[in-house]
């Protein structure tokens, strides 16, 4: 899933400061999952700013909604009414920078406003643990290096095995990380496939990843 | 000959060859280069010349080599991976071989989270592993990476930095083959505190007949004081330092320490000297290049053989 993070509260109160009526929209997609711009999010970031604006003494309307994805346009079709009564002065968006984005190119009128970093493609590792697994090079070769991914995991996206750096399974640039050619060693050992890790691998094309411009794909037996 | 540098014809006489290693000025003043290669000139057969290492910005190692050719220094032109993509990397190889640098380091690059730029974005574009493929591909083959031919083939003599010392260490001798089939001439090692597991890479090495395939240089740093020591122990990774290195230095007087540590590095360049398979020491004395002539004197490596 696309893993995010909420901004820095000060960082949201500066985007809405010159408004006293907003609407704070969450969406139900990987956000939700990654606990991050759900419909709890939207709650608990709607009090944080309200009362934050109260202690200012301008306190601030908030309507609140939680799209069932705010990625497809057919679901940015639920902010009509709310929008349509020009009762907004802008929206704030708690979605992945998807959300802000698809609401901006519908409402062109409307300011639109990103409460989260998108951060990642990843997975949880434990409640409240989230970590980077694929980069969208847009050419996977995962099964290569015991299914793991050196692009998005090693630190260098090296992939002729580890640096002079990596020093008892973790990466030279935090403890906190593990060294994923160090892992790639011990899976493909276990898999009795060590000799593949042998030989070189020579360059990567790029073309599939963001290296080759904005992507995009276009499916002709889905399209009407 | 590949290149016919100095280094290489050093190595193809069978001679045990010395290189050094310096880094570029944090500025523009070439006078500072002057003034630190000249401990190295004819202490060594070519020089190291650093590439924005630990990701802080410096002088470019290109022009600092030309430097050096000016002063009748072979040098060593490293270039890591960081900072540049294929099409970079391919323009500095033509021209750095157009600027007569003959000897290429081929490196990955320090992670520019410890550099002085932390918030650069970094390229990783090709790994060090395909940089000694290019180099190769260009020389062998007269050919960019995209097989487009090129007008004038340079000459490389390929250079590769190698860590015994770093993790997994099973992995460390095959990621040495693997650098030899990319199309690595030579190699340096990491700095070696550790000599008992030296002994054992290059044992390994030996028995996998790479020291046949390639010429490997034995890292050689000396420390300073105690607190370079654990400095280099607990903060660079991938580094070992036993604590009997450590022990022998707090052993002196701390205004003795820095006496004791270049005669560690003398006594460790006999010790790897009699290592089969070990073609030479990569002599890395970290702004300290006024006291290379005294180690290399030490060891009994000067003066350096002629050769033409």
């Amino acid at each position: 899933m696309v893993v995010a993070e909420s901004k820095p509260i000060e960082e949201i109160l500066a985007m809405v400061a010159d408004f006293d009526k907003i609407l704070l929209t969450g969406c139900k997609g990987c956000v939700t999952v990654c606990n991050a711009g759900g419909q709890k999010e939207v709650g608990i970031l709607a009090s944080a700013l309200k009362i934050a604006r109260k202690k200012e003494g301008r306190e601030i309307e908030i309507e609140e909604i939680t799209l069932e994805r705010q990625c497809d346009p057919e679901y940015i079709d639920q902010l009509e009414e709310p929008i349509a009564n020009d009762k907004y002065e802008a929206v704030v968006s708690m979605a992945c920078s998807v959300g802000p984005q698809y609401i901006a190119k519908r409402y062109e009128d409307m300011l639109v406003f990103p409460a989260l970093n998108t951060t990642f493609i990843g997975g949880s590792l434990e409640h409240g643990v989230w970590a980077e697994f694929c980069q969208a090079c847009g050419s996977c070769g995962i099964h290569n290096f015991g299914t793991l991914c050196p692009i998005a995991r090693c630190a260098k996206s090296l992939l002729n095995g580890p640096c002079g750096g990596s020093a008892g399974g973790k990466c030279e640039i935090s403890p906190e990380i593990d060294c994923v050619w160090h892992l790639i060693y011990e899976r493909m050992s276990r898999l009795g496939q060590v000799d593949k890790m042998a030989n070189v691998v020579m360059f990567k094309d790029w073309t599939t990843s963001r290296d080759g411009g904005p992507r995009k794909i276009v499916r002709e037996d889905l399209k009407q | 000959m590949k290149a016919g540098s100095h280094l290489e014809k050093m190595f193809a006489a069978g001679h045990f060859a010395v290189t050094g290693e310096m880094g570029p000025p944090r500025g523009a003043d070439a006078g500072h280069i002057h003034e630190k290669a000249k401990y190295l000139k004819g202490m060594v057969e070519s020089v190291n010349v650093t590439d924005n290492q630990t990701a802080v910005v410096r002088m470019a190692s290109m022009a600092v080599c030309r430097l050096l050719l000016d002063m009748g220094i072979e040098p060593n032109l490293q270039m890591v991976c960081r900072d540049r993509n294929r099409l970079a990397i391919q323009a500095d190889l033509l021209g750095a071989a157009a600027l007569g640098i003959k000897n290429v380091l081929c490196l990955s690059g320090d992670h520019q989270k410890f550099g002085d730029h932390p918030q650069a974005k970094n390229v990783f574009d090709i790994d060090s592993m395909q940089l000694i493929a290019t180099c190769k591909k260009l020389r062998d083959e007269g050919k960019l990476i995209n097989d487009h031919e090129c007008e004038g083939v340079p000459q490389y003599f390929i250079g590769a930095a190698v860590n015994p010392f770093a993790d997994p260490f099973d992995f460390r001798v095959t990621r040495l083959a693997k650098k030899i089939e990319a199309g690595v001439d030579f190699l340096q090692t990491q700095c070696i505190y550790n000599m008992e597991k030296f002994r054992t890479y290059m044992q390994q090495a030996y028995d996998q007949g790479l020291t046949e395939k390639c010429y490997i240089m034995a890292g050689i740093t000396p420390l300073k004081s105690v607190g370079m020591a654990r400095y280099m122990q607990k903060f660079v990774p991938g580094l070992e330092v036993t604590e009997d290195f450590i022990e022998r230095l707090k052993g002196v007087d701390k205004k003795k320490q820095g006496d004791e540590g270049i005669k560690m590095a003398i006594e460790q360049i006999q010790e790897v000297k009699e290592i089969k398979g070990v073609a030479g020491v990569h002599v890395m004395a970290i702004e300290w290049e006024e006291r290379v002539e005294e180690i290399v004197t030490g060891a009994g490596l000067l003066p350096r053989p002629e050769i033409s």
